[in-house]
């Protein structure tokens, strides 16, 4: 290998608020860079070509597919998982919606769904339904069919805005 | 005693509430365990070669360049794992004249469909695995490959195992009445050509498994994601030579399920054999495409279906002509002949008529395998019974909703048995479309559809009504020679703190399992839900069981749990009677206090009790016995199975240029005997009604005519996402089975089971003005201009 051409890569970034420091394969995505590298299992492989939306991280406050990015490209970078996300309690209300609400059955898709979702309720005001799904569109779900992610983040947005029934 | 269930204001009345479920918060922030999460010491990876092409003869294999890459630890050929691992044959008995021929972990002389494992590459990285997987060199010597279904048995078409004689693994035929001599005296006879697309179940968590083979201890643990644990037990244990008992299966949290993990797939074997070999744990996650060309596939169905009515609308005869292609090999042990026995089973299924004939043809080409997907054969029989009914209900001029009520069994005529033999134990099909049509405001949804066509927009309201097949008895697998229970057991203990732990042998994969046996043994003990631990998933530790599949867990392992539950109750109320000088009939445990029955009055906490049993028993009576752990197995005896029933509907708009259809609104009124859980039942329907609409409108495997697999990704096989799916209502009409004390009937596959037909009837209600017709799925706007005569090419 040439130094153009470096098999192994020097990252230094920031997960979860934690200062990371790592050699990483060149090829390594950045979903298996935390899956097996850093033990941060919450987010999913799953299509591993960037549709399903399981391994959705947040990277630089954008929702990103962690099937995408390769690790290298991460140097710099404030990265955030679910593990982070809820030790913040960042998404708590969230979170709590999704268990009243049973918007979640195998759980595979949620972690991934919790910050596509979150990314469009930082936005701020109350999105319409129909936007709720549109955005939710790049995360696959299998089992509950949808409508009741779209009630517990329409019902977060609405309590976000103070318009919420306690 | 028996609970009363009608009061919602008896004491620890959990169930038929809405209770939250006990692992939802770990999920939520992460913290599930899926099988790829497990990391063991020394753990190595497999990845596996696999054919490139439909059918070929396997020649010369060259490893060299494979071995060659760092990481490599060893490479398995099919002829190496035929040393250690017997093949199987998936066959029944009870299903006659099926046949299947030996199926082996890695294909040893030929390959017989794009997909097929070939050679297993074990390394200490998942990366390096498939980088020399992918330098295996197979000399593959190709052979005619079958790929049609309906030439399949034609003379000039090749015969994929020639020791089995011809590609004809099972037919069927069941007739009842004098089908001929109604169809020539009816009224009007109406018919159809219907199409069901092959499908997969797309689970979010790919299959996967970690085996690990401990030399010192002779014993096999395998974690495994899979609906059936003590199944997969028997299998590994019978084809590796293991005592049954020296293998344990773990199955902890499953990414998605819906049938895809409820069979025994090569490569999981192979894993399994080569852990074995090797004496350390070895790990197969599948990737998508291996997703798409291995896990088995499903409805791959072509019909043809005619229905007989007299001048009232009531129908005189059914007559379907079903065909099948599974693949190469019929899928062990539970077989690929089951779909089409289920079409034969249930088509006609809500009507009370007289003639019927049916026959299932279920063929062998070079494609990826068929077996038992979510729903297994119901939405196939629904769809063509209900476009029936409907193009029948159109040919008089008849409503839809009117010919309907003129056929299905009165709610008061059960028991009954059915044209096809399938016996009703009490259905309410007059009831619950009574609800449907309520709810849908029919009258006002053909008002808003008669104006929206002034507007010139196409909506149509489509109707389907339905069984459900749930709780299957022995009936199923258990008397064609599987070992695959049909009974489930539970074991409910108290500990020292007055908390309840309850071993089950159903599992979890998401439908709430867990959450709902914790508030049936929280009702059947006298505890809060969130003092009931479950365990779920674990050989060496639950009741022998047979899994969640086919609608059971709740039906089986939810009776089981109550009865396990109240035995618990009686042990403690015993042993309190004795601490208390009372009679134990006068007793009552609520919210974990022993109370007085008749007042309520608290006499003494559960933890007290424990406290006398566990560390000071020497002050209770001697003979006094003080089990606080008791295991009960159900199993249902009366009925083969507990049939449920429901109706549909959908309301759409078909854009008549683009040929894209909207999904506006669908409705669901299902009748699964109790509702323990009412938001968890619900959300099972709703997820099966989505998983019918892709059916419906989206999800279809292509393959050429050589057998190549033309879309093996998420990019090209199309599932149902947020934007394009309606909000849905559902509501229930409750008929409990009373084979239980808890009364409870399956719920997770009656979504699926309607959809599809209801779909497609909304989709013709809008298109008939315009004389077109569509009963080919999924109806793509393609298929929709071609019906519209807007495509002729």
């Amino acid at each position: 290998m040439t130094e153009v051409f470096r098999d192994k890569v020097d990252v230094s970034l920031t997960v979860n608020g934690e200062p990371v420091e790592a050699r990483v394969p060149a090829g390594q995505h950045m979903i298996d860079f935390l899956r097996m590298e850093l033990g941060l299992t919450g987010a999913h492989a799953s299509c591993e070509h960037g549709v399903c939306g399981a391994c959705t991280i947040r990277v630089d406050g954008d929702a990103v597919r962690g099937c995408l990015m390769l690790a290298a490209q991460a140097d710099g970078t404030d990265v955030w998982t679910v593990e982070g996300l809820t030790d913040a309690a960042a998404v708590s209300d969230l979170q709590d919606a999704f268990i009243t609400r049973n918007a979640l059955q195998c759980g595979f898709c949620t972690p991934g769904m919790l910050v596509a979702a979150e990314e469009l309720l930082s936005k701020g005001g109350v999105p319409s339904r129909g936007e709720i799904r549109e955005h939710l569109s790049g995360n696959y779900c299998r089992c509950t069919g949808y409508e009741a992610i779209v009630d517990a983040v329409e019902s977060v947005a609405l309590n976000r805005a103070g318009k919420g029934v306690a | 005693m028996t609970i009363p269930f009608n009061n919602p204001d008896r004491p620890n009345s959990y169930i038929g509430r809405t209770v939250p479920r006990p692992n939802a918060t770990k999920l939520v922030q992460g913290r599930g365990r899926y099988v790829d999460d497990i990391v063991l010491p020394r753990m190595l990876h497999v990845a596996f070669s696999r054919s490139p092409v439909a059918h070929a003869k396997i020649g010369a294999i060259d490893l060299d360049e494979a071995k060659a890459v760092k990481g490599v630890v060893r490479i398995f050929t099919g002829a190496d794992l035929a040393e250690v691992c017997t093949p199987w044959v998936a066959v029944l008995a009870h299903l006659k004249g099926l046949k299947s021929p030996p199926e082996h972990p890695l294909a040893v002389d030929r390959a017989c469909w794009v997909g097929e494992p070939v050679v297993a590459v074990v390394a200490n990285t998942r990366a390096a695995a498939e980088e020399a997987a992918s330098l295996v060199v197979v000399d593959y010597e190709e052979l005619p490959a079958v790929t049609d279904t309906m030439t399949a048995l034609d003379k000039d078409t090749p015969v994929i195992h020639p020791e089995l004689g011809d590609n004809l693994a099972f037919r069927r035929l069941h007739e009842e009445g004098d089908v001929d001599a109604a169809f020539k005296t009816a009224h009007k006879v109406v018919s159809a050509h219907f199409r069901t697309a092959r499908h997969t179940g797309v689970t979010l968590e790919p299959r996967s498994i970690l085996v690990d083979w401990n030399p010192a201890e002779g014993q096999m643990t395998a974690y495994h994601a899979t609906q059936a644990p003590h199944m997969m037990q028997t299998v590994f244990a019978k084809h590796l030579d293991i005592p049954e008992s020296r293998v344990r299966v773990i199955c902890g949290d499953v990414g998605g399920s819906y049938g895809i993990k409820v069979h025994v797939y090569p490569d999981e074997v192979a894993t399994a054999a080569i852990a074995k070999v090797m004496g350390r744990p070895v790990k197969f996650i599948a990737d998508r495409l291996e997703s798409f060309s291995t896990d088995i596939h499903a409805r791959d169905h072509e019909i043809e279906a005619k229905i007989a009515v007299d001048v009232d609308g009531k129908i005189l005869a059914i007559d379907v002509d079903d065909w099948t292609g599974i693949g190469p090999y019929s899928v062990y042990p539970r077989t690929s002949a089951i779909e089409g026995n289920q079409v034969v089973n249930l088509c006609g299924g809500p009507y009370d008529f007289a003639n019927y004939r049916a026959q299932t043809t279920v063929v062998f080409q070079n494609k990826t395998p068929t077996c038992q997907y979510r729903a297994v054969g119901h939405p196939i029989a629904v769809a063509i019974t209900e476009g029936l009914v409907d193009m029948a209900a159109a040919a008089i001029g008849m409503d839809p909703v009117e010919i309907r009520r003129r056929n299905m069994y009165a709610d008061d005529a059960y028991p009954v048995t059915s044209p096809a033999k399938m016996k009703f134990e009490g259905l309410s099909h007059h009831a619950s479309m009574d609800k449907l049509i309520e709810m849908i405001d029919y009258d006002a949804l053909r008002a808003d559809q008669a104006e929206a066509r002034k507007q010139g927009k196409y909506r149509g309201i489509g109707i389907a009504s339905f069984i459900e097949l749930t709780n299957p008895s022995p009936f199923m697998y258990g008397i064609g020679g599987a070992r695959i229970s049909a009974q489930d057991g539970c074991t409910v203990r108290m500990d020292p703190d007055g908390s309840v732990v309850a071993l089950s042998g159903v599992t979890e994969q998401g439908q709430g399992t867990e959450a709902m046996l914790s508030q049936v043994v929280a009702e059947g003990v006298g505890v809060k839900p969130s003092n009931v631990r479950v365990i779920t998933g674990d050989t060496q530790v639950t009741p022998y069981g047979g899994g969640t599949w086919a609608s059971r867990g709740a039906g089986i392992g939810g009776e089981a749990a109550l009865q396990a539950a109240r035995a618990l109750r009686d042990s403690i109320l015993e042993v309190a009677a004795a601490m208390l000088q009372a009679e134990a009939g006068k007793l009552d445990i609520r919210d974990g206090q022993i109370v007085d029955l008749e007042s309520g009055e608290e006499r003494m906490p559960l933890e007290e009790l424990g406290r006398i049993v566990y560390f000071r028993g020497d002050t209770l009576p001697k003979d006094l016995p003080r089990e606080l752990v008791q295991t009960r197995h159900f199993i249902t005896m009366d009925y083969p199975f507990a049939f449920t029933n429901g109706v549909q509907a959908s309301y759409l708009e078909v854009d008549t240029d683009t040929g894209v259809v909207t999904l506006l609104k669908h409705w669901c009124v299902e009748d699964c005997g109790r509702v323990i859980n009412p938001q968890l039942v619900d959300e099972q329907i709703r997820g099966g009604i989505v998983q019918g609409l892709g059916g419906a409108l989206y999800e279809e495997i292509h393959y050429d005519e050589d057998g190549q697999l033309l879309n093996g990704s998420m990019a090209d096989y199309l599932v149902p996402m947020a934007a394009e799916m309606p909000d849905m209502v559902v509501a229930h009409v409750e008929t409990p089975t009373k084979e239980s004390e808890l009364g409870a009937k399956g719920a997770g596959e009656a979504g699926t089971a309607g959809a599809p037909a209801a779909v497609m009837n909304a989709i013709n209600d809008a298109l008939r003005p315009l004389g077109a017709q569509v009963a080919a799925m999924p109806f793509t706007p393609e298929r929709i201009l071609r019906a519209l005569g807007k495509i002729n090419d």
